[in-house]
């Protein structure tokens, strides 16, 4: 008699239990809540998220995916939005960010994320460089001019890298960037090995003044960055130099 | 006057008159003969007459891929130089497409005179495009067609397009004594459409534009022998200080690989033939001399030791041991050739002028270039190394230069302004058969897939 007792009782507990908790049965029991502040109640929703791959470049697409159980309202933010309880979806995003799943459910709520990189090209960056080192420079320091088809030194470029020389000790800081450039009139290929003998008879010369190499750095640009663009003498001959940059002096920071 | 002396007169006139034309004819007639090298295998051959009817579209669906199809196919066919096209208002009002619908004295006999007939259809066989061709000899009809293929793709333009080069290539291989077709190959080239200088790709016929490199700034273009890989010249603006270096970006992984980077200017990258090797130019020891590494970039090896510029190496495509480059080493840049360890230097362009951009013949024995002769503007010059007897190849078109050869040794992609800005152009080795491949931007420095 007391063994039936005890039968009834279980039996109508697992009634009311079974009348609270609704609907179907599940087919497991519910996984324990992920994170400290889900209630501890049955049938909590778990949510997953993943981008794959979760590195891209700028320009790529990359796949959400997710999974979830327990949860009947799912968003992604941002961005995608509602969705479905699993699924997979494309993102194109234009910088690195994180994407959030929020899955409610009857249970409570759960949170997913997936950080996705986006390598974006970066612009050069700028140099820092003190005030009157950079006046300096732009009162100082002018192109250096060559011949049709020669990287010799010519006079007129003679006294002009002789007074970049000259800034070069004012400021023992300061650091250079020597571009060899050439006019439109030869080859492509060509080029760039004129331009580069340009830059270094130009680095070759201001080390014969004493200044150290470690502080002029070379690139030629064949005839890829004019300074001008006309068919002319006057602008083929602007054409042919080594142009100065200056670059954050030693020592200095960005 | 009596009548005999006045036939007599005539007959001295007719004679002087004779006379004259020959003297006029004979020179111009030696300076063509001149003019031309024997390039490549079947040449010498004479051209097959081939007729190419439409091919049939079997299903309602397949109208606009058979169009797509026919067109490609002729055009590969034209293109070729090895195939007189007969034209096809010459046509039998019948067209075959199977087998057994082919009528060969129809054909054979005028007004067609068709050596062979390229014929066939279009279907499906469920989601699939199916083509079925075949090449007939119509003056030998006993025997079996030449060609019975049958062809399989998607069902869209693009692949009609790419079934049609792979027939074509199929007709020439069989026809032309030994020449590879063409049809499928590649050229990739520099293009500012975009706004910097970017590494494009192509179909050899000027289909398929687009874009694989994103540098900003990005030069001379070099395709890898298997046709996987690009290498080019790229500037690398990341940091403070840009930087030259070598790129290499793989279409078979859709991303760049690695190449080792060096102190002072990389530029021109160039294949060895078997894939392993890559020849540049790089300036780390003061001045540009031409290095030799692995493809890679590791284990690189200095070939030259000349003050200068040493730049454009062309690794030659048969005789892997000989390296053409372009050096300022006596004044002006001129071409110059040296074995694979540096050895054996000689000049190989005559000292006049600037002569620059050496690309080797498939079969190792030629070397096109671009060369200003005093005065002149830039020319395509073809030159046989073996006895540097040499031709030009354009003439008062504009500025030509950057030449690369076909795999078929008959045809060579270059650059142009004859229609204003650069454009990238091909033609025929004798110079003939010109054809603008580029319409949009400014396009530059063209190289053609070794296959």
């Amino acid at each position: 008699m007391r063994m039936s007792r005890s039968l009834r009782w279980s039996g109508i507990l697992m009634l009311l239990l079974l009348l609270l908790t609704g609907t179907a049965c599940k087919k497991k029991p519910p996984p324990p809540p992920p994170t400290p502040q889900t209630p501890p109640s049955p049938a909590a929703p778990t949510a997953t998220l993943r981008a794959v791959p979760s590195t891209i470049d700028q320009g790529q697409s990359t796949s959400l995916s997710w999974n979830s159980t327990n949860a009947t309202e799912l968003r992604i933010e941002p961005d995608v939005g509602s969705i479905g309880p699993q699924g997979s979806s494309p993102v194109q995003p234009e910088r690195s960010t994180t994407y959030t799943l929020v899955a409610r459910g009857p249970g409570g709520s759960a949170e997913a994320s997936a950080r996705v990189t986006v390598n974006v090209p970066s612009a050069p960056p700028t140099p820092v460089v003190p005030l009157p080192m950079q006046q300096a420079f732009e009162r100082m320091v002018r192109d250096a001019y060559f011949d049709f088809d020669k990287a010799d030194i010519r006079p007129d470029a003679r006294v002009a890298l002789t007074q970049t020389a000259e800034f070069l000790r004012q400021y023992p800081d300061a650091r250079m960037l020597i571009e060899g450039h050439c006019d439109e009139r030869g080859s492509t290929e060509y080029n760039l090995g004129l331009g580069d003998r340009r830059a270094n008879a130009a680095k070759d010369f201001l080390a014969s003044l004493g200044i150290s190499a470690a502080r002029m750095e070379t690139i030629s640009y064949g005839k890829e960055r004019p300074f001008c663009f006309e068919s002319t003498e006057d602008c083929w001959q602007q054409n042919r130099r080594a142009h100065f940059v200056l670059l954050t002096p030693r020592g200095g920071g960005r | 006057m009596t009548k005999r002396s006045k036939n007599r007169r005539t007959r001295q006139s007719l004679w002087l008159l004779v006379a004259a034309c020959v003297l006029v004819v004979l020179p111009r007639a030696r300076t063509e003969q001149q003019d031309w090298f024997r390039t490549g295998t079947g040449i010498g051959v004479e051209k097959v007459r081939l007729a190419v009817p439409a091919f049939a579209a079997r299903r309602a669906e397949v109208e606009t891929p058979t169009g797509v199809f026919n067109s490609t196919l002729w055009s590969d066919l034209e293109f070729s130089g090895v195939i007189e096209l007969v034209s096809p208002s010459f046509y039998p009002l019948q067209v075959p497409s199977r087998l057994d619908e082919l009528q060969p004295d129809a054909w054979s006999g005028a007004p067609t005179n068709a050596q062979m007939v390229a014929f066939g259809n279009l279907q499906t066989a469920g989601q699939q495009l199916v083509v079925e061709a075949w090449l007939s000899d119509v003056r030998n009809p006993q025997a079996p067609p030449l060609l019975a293929k049958r062809y399989r793709d998607e069902l869209t333009e693009e692949s009609a397009r790419a079934l049609a080069h792979q027939f074509a290539d199929d007709i020439i291989e069989r026809l032309s004594g030994g020449l590879p077709g063409i049809a499928r190959s590649q050229i990739a080239f520099v293009s500012d459409r975009g706004g910097g200088k970017e590494v494009w790709v192509m179909d050899y016929d000027g289909h398929n534009q687009r874009s694989i490199s994103k540098c900003g700034l990005c030069l001379t273009p070099r395709w890898s022998p298997d046709s996987t890989k690009i290498a080019y010249t790229a500037y690398d603006r990341s940091t403070e200080v840009p930087r030259t270096n070598i790129s290499i970006y793989s279409l078979v992984l859709s991303r760049r690989v690695a190449f080792a980077t060096f102190p002072g200017t990389t530029t021109t990258p160039s294949w060895s033939p078997d894939g392993n090797e890559i020849a540049f130019s790089s300036s780390q020891s003061g001045d540009q001399e031409i290095y030799a590494a692995s493809a890679d970039g590791g284990r690189p090896r200095r070939l030259t030791h000349s003050r200068g510029v040493d730049i454009s190496p062309a690794w030659n495509r048969l005789a892997s041991n000989q390296i053409a480059f372009v050096s300022d080493r006596g004044g002006p840049p001129q071409i110059y050739l040296m074995e694979i360890d540096g050895g054996n230097v000689q000049r190989l362009t005559n000292g006049e002028g600037y002569a620059v951009s050496p690309s080797w013949s498939p079969n190792g024995q030629l070397l096109a270039f671009a060369w200003q002769r005093s005065g002149a503007s830039f020319d395509i010059y073809v030159m046989d190394v073996a006895t540097r007897q040499t031709v030009q190849l354009t003439h008062d078109s504009g500025r030509n230069e950057q030449p690369s050869w076909a795999p078929d040794g008959r045809h060579i992609v270059f650059q142009s302004t004859r229609s204003g800005r650069n454009q990238v152009w091909t033609m025929l080795v004798d110079g003939t058969g010109v054809r603008q491949l580029t319409f949009e931007g400014s396009n530059t420095a063209p190289h053609w897939s070794w296959k």
